[in-house]
């Protein structure tokens, strides 16, 4: 669905769902997994209803993502980095992740 | 010519979770019934509480509030299966006992003294409530941390979801045919005849029995129908976190999950009356002293703070009063309006409608007691 406009710049390798991606450095999690063509990152914990990055400037929450081993993170508000991983989130988050 | 009757038995003066569940219960004995309310605006308790249905260290300085809450508490599962059958709401009651947490030797040793205290109270009805050690209180709540020395546990203590049982209770009225008026704040009670005649911000109501259930403002009110209550409000503060898988299956005094996933952690008290204020180091300790319990919630997300103004009587216990002078007027009024909601509804309401409290249950917590003479 999303393609870039430049092809240009460092890649960053990263895993998401176990699956080895590549992205570009600086890219947030959120532009990796649109990239990555990732049509849902999480669903919501009440109605299960499923959720995709939508306002990408850290207000609407609806792209919460486990990075790194700690749920519930922002994917548009933290940038990539080599060796990360990604975890879509399903429901409620597991205290302690 | 003769008056026209009253339009009610019975006026509930206060729409909080102390007034409706009083209401519901009058209304299940036929009375018909009427509720005065303030507005959306009113200072709320019943929005704004941790939703324990308690026990432990309940009744110490007065014996017999432990038996009332007890009674209560063992009414709650009925009680809630009543409200269930009327209007298809479940309240999530739960009584799998509760914990109290001790951070230090020090704590627990305070926690055991309160307890023995309590117990050794001449008359007080005996219920278990025992102190555990830190692998003990881990077989039941096997999240906590290193720092937990240990707890004491009462198979009774139990929670719900408060907010729901408001919304139930009120629920249960309008079925019941119960009048409700918001922004109908009662400004004065007057005696004419046979029946009361309340003066609000909305109509005059008139009634044959007022029940006065409005919280901290009973103070305000009571003395109209020659009563007294006399309270001391302070306020509370809670950090609700996002909604997490269930990982707690016991309530603890200071922290909680709810049937919906959120963790509630709250057990602050200030003097302040001011129900928008909030002070940032309360909330980081209560946080703190939650991650030293529970650990695992460290980077948890936080979606709220709030704070509450807690009804609190002068002593801290309840008030259930029925007035000399003004035959018919009675306060109900009391900390724990969410513990107690069964025996308001199930107890003191059919009171109500008999037209008198029964000293045998209630008599022990007059206002008389208030009325000693002060040293000095």
């Amino acid at each position: 669905m999303f393609k870039r406009l430049a092809e240009a710049g460092a890649t960053v390798a990263l895993t998401i769902d176990g699956k080895a991606v590549q992205a570009k450095s600086g890219d947030t999690v959120a532009a990796a997994l649109l990239a990555a063509g990732l049509e849902t990152c999480r669903t919501t914990p009440v109605t299960g209803a499923p959720r995709a990055p939508y306002c990408l400037m850290g207000v609407c929450f609806d792209c919460l993502v486990t990075i790194d081993g700690v749920g519930s993170r922002q994917a548009c508000l933290v940038p990539v980095h080599a060796g990360m991983t990604v975890e879509t989130q399903q429901g409620k988050r597991e205290a302690g992740r | 010519m003769a008056a026209e009757p009253s339009e009610f038995d019975v006026a509930v003066v206060g729409g909080g979770l102390v007034g409706v569940a009083t209401a519901y219960g009058l209304a299940r004995e036929g009375c018909r019934v009427v509720v005065l309310d303030e507005g959306d605006r009113a200072v709320r308790a019943s929005r704004g509480n941790f939703a324990l249905v308690w026990v432990q260290s309940k009744g110490l300085g007065l014996a017999p509030y432990a038996g009332w809450t007890i009674r209560s508490s063992e009414a709650w599962a009925g009680f809630s299966q009543l409200l269930k059958e009327e209007t298809g709401l479940d309240v999530s009651f739960q009584r799998p006992g509760g914990f109290h947490l001790a951070l230090s030797e020090k704590e627990l040793e305070a926690r055991a003294n309160i307890l023995r205290r309590l117990h050794n109270q001449p008359g007080v009805v005996e219920y278990k409530t025992e102190i555990l050690d830190h692998s003990q209180v881990k077989k039941m709540l096997p999240d906590i941390g290193p720092e937990v020395v240990g707890a004491s546990y009462c198979p009774l203590d139990g929670h719900v979801n408060s907010l729901r049982l408001f919304r139930t209770l009120h629920t249960a009225l309008r079925q019941r045919g119960v009048t409700y008026l918001p922004s109908h704040r009662v400004e004065a009670i007057d005696k004419v005849g046979g029946e009361f005649r309340l003066t609000t911000t909305g109509r005059e109501i008139r009634a044959n029995r007022v029940a006065l259930a409005a919280g901290n403002a009973n103070m305000r009110l009571a003395p109209m129908v020659g009563l007294d209550c006399p309270m001391k409000p302070e306020r509370g503060q809670i950090v609700v976190t996002e909604r997490l898988r269930p990982f707690l299956n016991y309530p603890v005094v200071t922290l909680r999950q709810t049937d919906e996933g959120t963790v509630m952690i709250g057990d602050s008290k200030e003097e302040s009356t001011d129900p928008a204020g909030l002070t940032l180091g309360v909330s980081a300790t209560e946080a703190e002293r939650a991650v030293r319990q529970f650990p695992l919630l460290a980077n948890v997300n936080v979606v709220r703070t709030w704070s509450a103004i807690r009804v609190m009587t002068q002593d801290g216990f309840p008030i259930y009063d029925q007035s000399e002078s003004h035959p018919g007027a009675f306060t109900v009024c009391c900390h724990s309006g969410v513990t107690l909601a069964a025996n308001h509804a199930l107890t003191v309401a059919p009171m109500i409608a008999r037209g008198a409290l029964d000293p045998a249950l209630v008599g022990a917590f007059s206002a008389r007691r208030f009325h000693v003479q002060a040293a000095g």
